[in-house]
């Protein structure tokens, strides 16, 4: 009989363990970022005291709430207002006109965090005169997120920050229009969510979720593999309409996708990528 | 077979020409990929890369997201952005939280490095005015990997490398041409003594 090497046993665990959150709880991380899972998972075996993953594996798939606790230190939320601000000018500039001339455009912003970037496309959108046409869809995996996202309250200590943001974005107003002060939080102009519908949705395991004009999926795919990112972007591919956008994170491209031929770049720094139309060269 | 995979370096404060001076001896066909992470502000352009690029053999290069690294190549890591070592010696770059109020963190690139490829790793802590770096040089110590900092009294701000000494208790102390001397060995297929 051989012996298995501790590599080859970490190995296994590690397997058996995102197995375990798979066919426990449905979060399918098996294609994530590999050093991404194995920081994270370190991480949290030893703030909770165990020896290796198997015991992680027993420990989840006997306590719900330690599972929910798995899935926070799993996902990455971090997020912000009008991040990279010249991704939002550009698409002022170059998609905005372009989705104005469809009479009721429809946008999905998927892995939208604690809904930040939501709130960012509403005011850009309702200062091009095309928020009260446009319905947003904003889905995530991670319930938490979506609850906060829906409530639109924020910390204030942000918002000297997101207000730098929102100037070099193009803001036409001051940001301050767009949100009001209690004690140290701000509210989000609700006016702002009037046409923003805002879903449980995992991009690995759940099936299409609607035809749209653009997707805004940003900083999501650097945490998943080649095969995963490929996959997504098939799932996105389906979703859009002929001409539709898809825009994503600064470091994030089509260069893994077998669909990379179906899109072309209208701004390659920005990730500004349209669907061709059919026959488009 | 070389041992090696990878050498991973740290620098903050004073790094720019410590890595340069690093550096400069390592021929164009040095045997391993480098990746480095050097604190800079989150909005300055990659200066760096053209600036290494003019003046070593190696090439140098920003970090892409999934890209493989390769050796005689020089990684730099985008500002904002962690880098992630995976197993392949592909690249993820992440936006999550700073770490050691950093974002690239060292800390970050060296536990991934350790966690992903274990005692494949060379792991080297320059001059600095921070902690960052320790933690991880620790990790890739504990792995079984090869931990070098660059001697106290050498480097421009000493803490790092003096935190770096305290916390892994590294392979080597040195200088930073004796850093290249021995990466010149080790990337030669020489074992380190
Ligand atoms: C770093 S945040 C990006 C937030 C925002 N899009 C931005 O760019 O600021 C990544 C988000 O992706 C979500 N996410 C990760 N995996 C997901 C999945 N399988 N399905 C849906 N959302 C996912 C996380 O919950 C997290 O909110």
């Amino acid at each position: 009989m051989k012996t298995p090497s501790p590599d080859e046993i970490n190995k296994i665990e590690l397997d058996l363990l995102l197995e375990a959150v798979y066919k426990g709880y449905g979060f399918d991380f098996r294609n994530y970022s590999k050093a991404h899972i194995l920081r994270r998972l370190t991480y949290f075996q030893n703030v909770n005291g165990l020896q290796s993953f198997s015991q992680v594996q027993d420990l989840i798939l006997h306590n719900k709430s330690k599972m929910k606790e798995l899935l926070g230190e799993l996902s990455i939320k971090v997020t912000e207002m009008f991040r990279d601000p010249a991704f939002y000018l550009t698409l002022r500039k170059r998609v905005i006109p372009l989705l104005k001339t469809y009479p009721f455009p429809k946008i999905w912003i998927a892995g939208c965090s604690t809904g930040e970037e939501v709130y960012s496309m509403a005011i850009l959108l309702r200062e091009e005169g095309l928020l009260k046409r446009t319905q947003i869809f904003a889905t995530d995996f991670n319930e938490k997120a979506i609850e906060k996202a829906k409530k639109g309250v924020y910390s204030i200590d942000k918002i000297k920050h997101y207000t730098v943001n929102y100037q070099k974005a193009g803001g036409k107003n001051s940001f301050s229009d767009y949100y009001r002060v209690i004690d140290n939080r701000v509210e989000i102009d609700p006016g702002l969510r009037q046409n923003v519908q805002f879903a449980l949705h995992n991009l690995v395991s759940d099936a299409k979720f609607e035809t749209v004009n653009m997707i805004s999926c940003r900083n999501v795919l650097i945490y998943f593999n080649k095969e995963l990112q490929d996959r997504v972007i098939n799932l996105f591919t389906d979703s859009l309409i002929n001409g539709g956008y898809l825009v994503l994170g600064m470091k994030e491209s089509l260069l893994f996708s077998s669909k990379s031929g179906l899109y072309k770049t209208i701004d390659n720094d920005r990730k500004i990528f349209q669907k061709k139309l059919l026959g488009e060269k | 077979m070389a041992r090696y995979k990878l050498v991973v370096i740290g620098a903050s404060a004073g790094g720019l020409t410590a890595i340069e001076k690093l550096l400069a001896p390592l021929p164009k066909d040095f045997g391993l990929p480098i990746v480095i992470v050097q604190h800079i502000s989150p909005d300055s352009e990659n200066y760096m890369v053209t600036l290494l690029n003019n003046n070593l053999a190696l090439r140098v290069k920003e970090a892409d997201e999934k890209e493989v690294v390769k050796p005689g190549t020089v990684y730099i890591a985008p500002p904002n952005f962690h880098v992630f070592i995976e197993e392949d010696l592909s690249i993820t770059l992440s936006v999550e939280e700073r770490v050691n109020f950093s974002r690239p963190s060292i800390d970050v690139l060296f536990e991934t490095a350790a966690i992903s490829i274990g005692n494949q790793v060379v792991g080297i802590v320059l001059t600095g005015g921070n902690q960052d770096g320790a933690m991880g040089l620790k990790m890739i110590k504990d792995r079984g990997g090869l931990t070098i900092v660059q001697s106290a009294e050498e480097a421009q701000v000493a803490i790092m490398p003096s935190i770096a000494i305290k916390t892994s208790h590294p392979d080597y102390v040195l200088t930073l041409s004796q850093i290249s001397d021995l990466l010149l060995r080790v990337a030669g297929d020489f074992n380190p003594m």
